[in-house]
């Protein structure tokens, strides 16, 4: 059979057997079934390094962070600045300074609407995102459109859900102030060809914020080789808690930004006259930051890192193309985004059947997908369905749990007969 | 085999597949429409009221199979039927379907409506189980539209 053949070519990359014994929850059965866990682009597991990781922190180092002087309180510094440096180095930031925790991708987005967009965009400037962004990527730049009566120019995508470059060239004007884009597609897969439409901004004299979140925990990034003005992700897709997520931003740029949030750690000085802003990150984190996240982060960067982001690609990608294989030859389905460059999401429709029904019905076989519209009701009108299936891919699932969600899906099928 | 299964198996299919009172009723008095932002699915209600006697009604919508199943045993049980007594169903449902009514301890009208207690099973569908009756109300009430996300379940 195929899939033990390519099972094998695999393994060579990446012991699977090995890696998912790291992670405790995909040993559990729902509905006293073995978990099928294929939701991993809504939040992926955590493994047993990181879990061990934030306990200890809580029970053995734990104070807050850049305050006191006594010995827990320099530890909890010293931990959450070297989770700090452990970001920088797996994004290949130019310097630490440039990475700024957050709670998360959305709330990264937001900081960089409210620091830049709501310190430099005004009445008639336009800002460029594409077809395929999630809610995430749009809601916090319409605010900002209303706010300044700015506008947003959108990128078409063709059938397969790739961006045309060339209608995205020609949306340039004088005008245009800011670019925001998917680094991949949470819907579609699709992973954009952000390098030269960068390099495209650029030329313009635009700078440009990448959505990271499908992207980091999948592919190798260097921030300085995609030349990005700002980059966002966050630290529960990729193996680490909830809660903690990346702004990484050229440190000319977060220089002149103006903060996102007032209070602690975040001012040098403050009289009721007048304060004085702390240097950049603080300047950008203020209150007691999510300290146990970003150091359990940290960790997760090391667990992935321990792996290889490139056996990650490989495997996952071996992974898409099996799936993607077997699901075309189940009849009545249709995949929607079918990019030439794609991570491991598998979005599609069963003819006859609504997703969440399908969804429902695989759940009662142990496998967990999402059914809905992602977040991105956009890209669902653009293909005209109401809502997709979507499977999603991590470094810890399996061949034969691909064969698991066909099994699945032909049981759905038999449902619906 | 678990009440969700079973709720698929025997209900749901026969009435996804053949929905009753499905259509445009074109001497209608009420319309209402139904919304679940978060599945997308939407169902459009149409009756035709005789003082207080449902006399006619039928259902048209993009729907999930709990949803069209829910909205053609909804058509076929409250044809016919007052309005005040519809109500009553309405109510009774939506308590069934979220807990609140124990269909198999408690007394009800609900009859074979009582398949969908298997919802219960299924939490994140106790919504598309429970649109066409808020749909149904909201016509009465000549609003016209529901949504299941106005925080009244």
């Amino acid at each position: 059979m195929t899939s033990v053949s390519l099972h094998k070519q695999a393994a060579t990359a990446l012991d699977v057997d090995k890696v998912r014994a790291d992670f405790p929850i995909l040993m559990r059965r729902v509905h006293d079934l073995p978990l099928v866990y294929l939701d991993n682009a809504a939040s992926s597991q955590m493994p047993q390094p990181v879990i061990e990781r934030w306990v200890r922190y809580q029970q053995s180092e734990h104070a807050n962070v850049h305050r006191a002087v006594h010995a827990l309180s320099e530890i909890a510094t010293r931990e959450y600045e070297g989770a700090r440096d452990k970001v920088a180095r797996f994004i290949n930031a130019h310097e630490s300074r440039e990475v700024i925790f957050t709670r998360g991708t959305t709330e990264g987005i937001n900081l960089v609407m409210h620091g830049f967009g709501r310190a430099f965009i005004k009445q008639g400037d336009e800002i460029i995102l594409s077809a395929l962004e999630h809610h995430s990527n749009i809601v916090p730049w319409q605010m900002l459109c209303e706010e300044k009566g700015a506008r947003l120019r959108i990128i078409p995508m063709n059938d397969a859900g790739e961006l045309l470059l060339d209608e995205y060239e020609k949306l340039f004007n004088a005008h245009t102030r800011f670019v925001t884009l998917a680094h991949v597609s949470n819907a579609l897969g699709t992973v954009n060809p952000v390098r030269g439409m960068i390099h495209t901004a650029h030329q313009h004299g635009v700078p440009v914020l990448l959505d990271g979140a499908q992207a980091a925990p999948h592919m190798a990034v260097d921030v300085q080789e995609l030349d990005c003005d700002f980059y966002t992700f966050s630290g529960h897709k990729m193996c680490g808690p909830t809660g903690i997520g990346v702004l990484y931003g050229k440190a000319q740029w977060l220089e002149k930004m103006q903060p996102y949030q007032g209070g602690g750690d975040m001012i040098l000085n403050v009289t009721f006259e007048k304060t004085t802003y702390n240097a950049i990150p603080y300047k950008f984190e203020a209150g007691t930051p999510p300290i146990a996240a970003a150091i359990a982060l940290g960790v997760a960067i090391d667990y992935l890192n321990g792996i290889g982001m490139g056996a990650i690609a490989q495997h996952e990608q071996a992974l898409l193309s099996y799936a993607t294989t077997q699901l075309r030859q189940v009849k009545g389905v249709r995949i929607i985004g079918t990019a030439q460059e794609k991570a491991a999401v598998l979005s599609f429709t069963l003819e006859g059947i609504h997703p969440h029904d399908a969804g429902t019905l695989l759940d009662m076989e142990g496998i967990a997908i999402r059914a809905g519209h992602h977040c991105a009701q956009p890209v669902m009108q653009r293909f005209g369905v109401p809502a997709t299936a979507r499977a999603s891919f991590a470094f810890y699932n399996t061949f034969a749990e691909v064969d698991a969600l066909i099994a699945g899906i032909h049981k759905v099928q038999k449902v619906f007969a | 085999m678990s009440d969700g299964r079973q709720l698929y198996q025997e209900v749901i299919m026969d009435h996804n597949k053949k929905p009753r009172n499905y259509g445009v009723l074109a001497d209608a008095n009420r319309r209402a429409e139904g919304h679940n932002p978060l599945c997308g699915d939407h169902i459009s209600l149409a009756l035709r009221l005789d003082d207080d006697l449902i006399r006619e009604i039928a259902f048209q919508g993009e729907t999930c199979a709990i949803c069209k199943a829910s909205a053609s045993m909804m058509t076929t049980n409250v044809k016919g039927k007052s309005v005040a007594d519809a109500e009553t169903l309405i109510q009774e449902f939506r308590d069934m379907a979220t807990g609140k009514l124990d269909t198999a301890t408690q007394a009800h009208h609900l009859g074979r409506l009582n398949v969908f207690a298997g919802v219960r099973e299924l939490p994140t569908r106790v919504k598309c189980a429970v649109l066409p009756w808020h749909t149904l109300h909201a016509a009465f009430h000549e609003e016209s539209s529901a949504t299941t996300e106005s925080g009244e379940f």
